[in-house]
């Protein structure tokens, strides 16, 4: 098993426990470091594992399809109908459609998205895999000459890397439908004229960005889940601490993501 | 049940540990131990739990690096040689993990496929199914074929964990309790296995265990840690022949005549 950069080593020095929590965090940002340029170092490095990426696509897609689908069409119906009251009172219902694809297809389809598949994806990655390093699956793959990190932990990333930005153009769609639900139910708009005024608004770089956004989500999500998983060692209370870990840390990157990502695109408008 | 009698080379060691010394925090678990596995035998390590011999052969696979010393496997010095090198060397090491570390989410045959399909690429369906059907026969499990592991009693995955390391044709098998949590009469069929493989496949093997019953019946010589150290190595009749208090209590628990 590979050694991480760890501060419990023998050498260990009693520290208080404030520069204990430091230097804790930085040696983690260090070790994630190493963690992603080691999946660029494997992934793209025949022999590939095609087939495992597809399994791992297809359950990263299951796991998270009704869920997404649900709250998707919520976020859409709930978006559009707590804005309607404001834009009534200005006598600018008109812009609805506008507004709801901008909020949708900018910002809430590729977070919402990534929300939930924290949650789902996440979680489950960091709990398979620690249960997998507590079960001593991994080492076995290590002693039969295999590679488990490309296996395990490459295929992963990749899967979330490609199926979230997919799940997030679905949530989108499905969240236009629920904002049109909204619209119809209100002024009667055909559902042609409501797509036409959705699109309007939206230029290149609003496809762009939510599709640069939606990738760097799953990548972000998968690596999350893999470290926190590949990494577990305190038995089957490291796989719980994996699974929580491997959300929080990744809802937290996400949001941090998101901010920077909306303050670098909004130069580009 | 006698052990059959093995062809063993003792002018050629196929694993030769010198001086290696492993601790974990301030705990040292091993203190600077020296042993040889010579070609065609099978060394049973004992000890009490949390004497390092699991810690022994995971620094002879390579799964963990020793803190000082050297670890010879078939002429290659395992902490120097480079990545590559350890995952070519490990193919010809056979590990069969206490828990048996079978892969959950695949079935019996997936499993024993799994090391053969990346490790022989040229190798054809036809030869994958055949390799599996052997190593399954040999092992007595044809009929789990298309099981998960869960479906799987305890002696049975032990017994699919060693034809997974089988399907390599590996000149070492390193067996970490062989025998841990099975019943008694599991315990002799797993150790008759261990025999069989001996004969069969001619491989050399480190037996880690704490069940006297598995090393008399399973080992050509006995090495007994303590306090971080062989203090005893020999035949199962030289290793307690002996008041060493440190061993005797081992002996008087298990009670083998």
């Amino acid at each position: 098993m590979e050694q991480l950069n760890s501060t419990s080593s023998p050498a260990r020095k009693k520290r208080p426990k404030i520069v204990q929590t430091i230097v804790d965090f930085f040696s983690s940002i260090y070790n994630i470091h190493l963690f992603i340029v080691r999946f660029f170092r494997e992934a793209f490095v025949p022999p590939f594992e095609f087939k495992e990426i597809v399994r791992q696509c297809y359950e990263v897609g299951v796991r998270s399809f009704t869920l997404i689908t649900v709250t998707g069409f919520i976020v859409g119906f709930i978006f559009t109908k707590q804005s309607r009251p404001s834009l009534v009172e200005f006598g600018a219902q008109s812009w609805i459609p506008k507004l709801v694809s901008i909020a949708i297809m900018r910002a809430l389809a590729p977070l919402v998205t990534a929300l939930i598949a924290s949650g789902k994806v996440g979680s489950s990655i960091g709990a398979e895999l620690s249960s997998m390093r507590v079960t001593e699956q991994i080492d076995a793959m290590e002693v039969s000459g295999t590679k488990p990190f490309k296996f395990l932990v490459c295929t992963r990333v990749l899967a979330t890397t490609i199926t979230i930005p997919i799940l997030a153009t679905y949530t989108g769609f499905i969240a236009l439908i629920g904002g049109y639900l909204n619209v119809a139910q209100n002024e009667g708009t055909s559902y042609s004229a409501f797509m036409e005024e959705v699109f309007k608004p939206l230029t290149f770089v609003d496809f762009n960005a939510s599709l640069i956004k939606a990738i760097l989500f799953g990548f972000t999500i998968g690596i999350v889940g893999c470290y926190q998983g590949y990494y577990s060692n305190k038995g089957t209370e490291g796989v719980g601490k994996a699974a929580n870990g491997a959300v929080v840390t990744a809802m937290f990157l996400v949001f941090i993501e998101e901010v920077i990502i909306v303050q670098i695109t909004g130069n580009f408008r | 049940m006698e052990k059959p009698k093995a062809h063993i080379d003792y002018n050629n060691p196929v694993i030769s540990i010198r001086g290696v010394a492993k601790a974990f925090e301030d705990f040292a678990v091993l203190r600077g131990i020296d042993l040889d596995l010579f070609q065609g035998e099978n060394l049973v390590v004992l000890g009490r739990s949390g004497t390092g011999k699991s810690v022994l052969i995971k620094l002879v696979s390579g799964l963990l690096k020793p803190d000082r010393g050297t670890i010879k496997v078939l002429g290659q010095e395992v902490t120097e040689i480079s990545e590559k090198e350890l995952q070519e060397l490990r193919i010809r090491i056979g590990f069969s993990f206490q828990n048996s570390a079978l892969y959950d989410s695949m079935t019996v045959r997936k499993n024993l496929e799994f090391p053969l399909v990346r490790n022989r690429k040229s190798i054809t369906r036809k030869e994958i199914d055949k390799a599996v059907e052997e190593v399954l026969d040999s092992v007595g499990l044809s009929q789990t074929i298309n099981q998960m592991p869960a479906e799987l009693s305890g002696g049975q995955r032990k017994r699919i964990g060693i034809a997974r390391t089988l399907i390599l044709n590996p000149e070492i098998m390193l067996y970490d309790e062989p025998t841990a949590g099975l019943d008694p009469i599991t315990c002799t069929e797993i150790n008759e296995l261990i025999n069989q493989v001996q004969q069969q496949y001619h491989t050399s093997s480190i037996i880690i265990t704490h069940d006297l019953t598995c090393a008399k019946e399973t080992g050509d010589r006995i090495a007994m840690l303590l306090d971080g150290q062989f203090q005893r190595v020999g035949t199962f009749n030289e290793v307690f022949d002996t008041n060493d208090e440190r061993v005797k209590p081992f002996f008087d628990y298990n009670f083998i005549q």
